[in-house]
């Protein structure tokens, strides 16, 4: 997995609540099979003016310029600021994917869905939740201010504006630790085989029903 | 000591160990898997060359992606294929149980393994999927989870999770005449909003509740998820164990008295302590209709679609009115004016016997409205399929005008060729009215099975409840 330290990145507003998973990825691209690709489908309903499709050839296809990704000044975009609950809705694992593939490392909002929060863990992708009252500090600032970047740094768990105001933002210990060095979590708990090994076998005669085939 | 909450008793029984910061490496007993989201979970195992933990805890079964017409031909959408292939391939050489596409026990997964009785009272459960919260209408801990997580779960068995904290929604007395289990679910969903049960895990209790069958508690627990929280459950009663014995893979009759002994003790201690805790009362729900592109907005029947301008958090205020744009409905509209294209019954949220019941009482007898393009209803299995078919309901379906169809995900998510086209308005049982939910411009409206069956009658929304 990537590792995620400090990230001085361009900030992209998403100005509306519940931005949910089937917005970042229309349903026709999960029948996909690889997880790689999806950067180019971030948004896709919102972002293009024609249907898309599974095949996904995208060069030949119509941005919607009122659509907030498609400004120029928001390319490179490293950082995305959103409002409440994002990332609510299906559980699919392509939401995260696809903000990664596009060059997004973080987000930054006052509430996410659970299983999106979870997702973005596992890919080096970093979702941090503050105040509402902070977030919209981001979302005034940089309305006005071409070329606005944050930094985020995650070893010291801050965010700071251009101005120089730093917001402290809270993470598990061990997840902050898992990014930081970009360990696989699988191979983390496979050092506990035995234990839960032993766990198994007590349980199995506990309640053995629930190790029926 | 306070006592424990359902969900306490349920997480301590699967924690294999602990970290300092209370991040758990909590054991799963039942993985269910589908085509959508195991494929690249498989592939990452086998890069990194290791094996699944315990295939016996794993039941596979292809629903999204699937035909709901004639399957004899197999899929034509080769990318649909391909997928549904790769689980098939999965499971065939890892030795895991599946029931595939013209398996008649085949379905949405949410409702095969309830009906095997693959999920049991205490077991923790997950799935590829956000509507594994449908499972903790039998004191389970169910919960869904991402692709990298299905990975961990195949690789080691366990999840590494931090717990959540409890709420309890208790909805007391009892519910009127015709008030189904959507509409108590709607109603709780608009009462705590879409982020409102965000890191909590939500057990529902009082007498509406209980009264519900175990089809009425599945719809509640499905969606739990869209009151933001990833787990609902409900405490065992009778209703549970009847429910679950004797069922294929429920307890052996040698096991059942040590099971139901252990499964009677799972809810919550009177002394429980609650981090949060929210009351309704089951008398003064209405038939609910969803308005807008979340599932918090939400109506009740005879009332009107409500004004921005009203709304004081200018966060919200902006957000009703992207949807009600994206809707296609002025603000102040009654809720009964509003013209449907099509009808959909089906999902896991509302596909089973019970629902398709609830809706063939209402149409028995009668006409689908001249101005709906297409009435369909997709069973949630296999099994309920064959049993509405023994009770004579596809008949009645049929002669009012409704396609009678095979059982799948289908139009919940339109990922197969089931879905509205750009503009077109929907009555749906399903869970969810994000943007494009179920075809690119779609605008879907949540109802229970009676007010879609009553919809579909009327061409708009009606109270179901006067048919
Ligand atoms: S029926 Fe709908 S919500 Fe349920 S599993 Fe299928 S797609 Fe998801």
């Amino acid at each position: 997995m990537q590792k995620f330290t400090v990230v001085d990145g361009l900030v992209m507003p998403m100005d509306r609540p519940n931005v949910d998973t089937d917005a970042i990825v229309p349903k026709q691209y999960l029948k996909s099979i690889k997880r790689s690709g999806f950067g180019p489908i971030l948004f896709d309903d919102w972002r293009y003016l024609d249907p898309g499709e599974a095949d996904m050839v995208t060069a030949h296809r119509r941005p919607n310029p009122e659509f907030i990704l498609n400004f120029p000044r928001y390319a490179g975009a490293e950082i995305l600021i959103a409002r409440e609950n994002f990332g609510c809705g299906s559980s699919r694992e392509h939401a995260v994917w696809a903000l990664d593939d596009y060059g997004f490392r973080a987000v930054i909002a006052p509430s996410f869905g659970d299983i999106f929060y979870n997702n973005s863990f596992k890919n080096g992708f970093l979702p941090i939740r503050l105040p509402a009252e902070d977030v919209d500090v981001f979302f005034r600032e940089c309305e006005p201010q071409e070329g606005y970047r944050l930094v985020v740094d995650l070893a010291e768990q801050t965010v700071t504006t251009p101005r120089g105001q730093a917001m402290r933002f809270e993470i598990d210990p061990f997840r902050k630790h898992c990014l930081l060095n970009g360990l696989d979590d699988i191979e983390l708990t496979l050092q506990h085989a035995d234990t839960i090994r032993e766990y198994e076998g007590r349980r199995r005669k506990q309640a053995p029903w629930l190790f029926r085939g | 000591m306070a006592g424990k909450t359902l969900y306490d008793k349920v997480w301590d029984a699967h924690v294999v160990r602990e970290e300092d910061d209370g991040t758990a490496l909590l054991y799963i007993d039942r993985h269910f898997i589908h085509e959508v989201t195991s494929a690249q979970a498989f592939e990452g195992l086998k890069l990194a060359g290791r094996q699944p933990w315990r295939t016996q805890a794993i039941l596979g079964v292809p629903d999204h992606n699937v035909p709901t017409t004639d399957r004899s031909g197999g899929i034509v959408d080769p990318v649909s294929r391909l997928q549904v292939d790769t689980l098939d391939k999965n499971c065939a050489e890892h030795g895991i149980v599946e029931f595939k596409m013209n398996d008649p026990r085949q379905g949405i997964v949410h409702v095969v393994g309830p009906e095997q009785g693959a999920t049991l009272p205490g077991m923790t459960v997950v799935c590829g999927d956000s509507h594994t919260s449908t499972h903790g209408a039998f004191g389970a801990l169910a919960f869904g989870i991402g692709t990298s997580e299905v990975e961990h779960v195949l690789a080691t068995q366990c999840l590494v999770q931090k717990k959540s904290k409890n709420m309890r929604v208790t909805v007391k007395g009892v519910a009127g005449a015709g008030i189904e289990a959507k509409d108590i679910v709607l109603a709780i969903i608009g009462e705590i909003g879409t982020a409102g049960g965000t890191g909590y895990t939500i057990e529902f209790a009082g007498e509406a509740i209980r009264n519900l069958s175990m089809e009425g508690r599945m719809t509640v627990c499905n969606m739990a998820i869209e009151a933001g929280a990833r787990a609902g459950m409900i405490g065992v009663d009778d209703t549970t164990i009847d429910y679950v014995m004797g069922r294929p893979f429920a307890p052996a009759p040698t096991d059942r008295n040590a099971a139901r002994d252990a499964w009677l003790l799972l809810h919550s201690d009177a002394d429980a302590h609650f981090d949060k805790e929210v009351v309704l009362d089951a008398a003064a729900i209405r038939p609910q209709v969803t308005w807008g592109t979340s599932p918090e907005m939400v109506a009740v029947i005879n009332d009107v679609v409500p004004n921005p301008a009203c709304e004081s958090d200018p966060v919200k205020a902006a957000g009703m009115e992207k949807a009600l744009a994206y809707m296609d409905i002025p603000a102040e509209t009654p809720v009964s004016d509003i013209c449907i294209d099509k009808v959909f019954i089906g999902s896991c949220t509302n596909s089973r016997i019970e629902d398709l019941r609830a809706a063939a009482a209402v149409i028995k007898g009668r006409q689908v409205a001249d101005t709906i393009k297409l009435a369909m209803v997709v069973p949630g299995s296999g099994l309920v399929k064959r049993q509405a078919e023994q009770e004579g309901l596809d008949k009645i379906f049929r002669a009012a005008g409704f396609e009678w169809r095979e059982p799948g995900c289908s139009m919940c998510l339109a990922m197969n060729a089931d879905r509205l086209e750009p503009g077109e308005r929907c009555a749906s049982t399903s869970n969810r009215n994000f943007e494009g939910r179920q075809g690119q411009g779609g605008r879907t409206h949540l109802v229970s099975p009676a007010m879609a069956a009553a919809a579909a009658l009327a061409g708009h929304f009606v109270d179901a409840r006067e048919y």
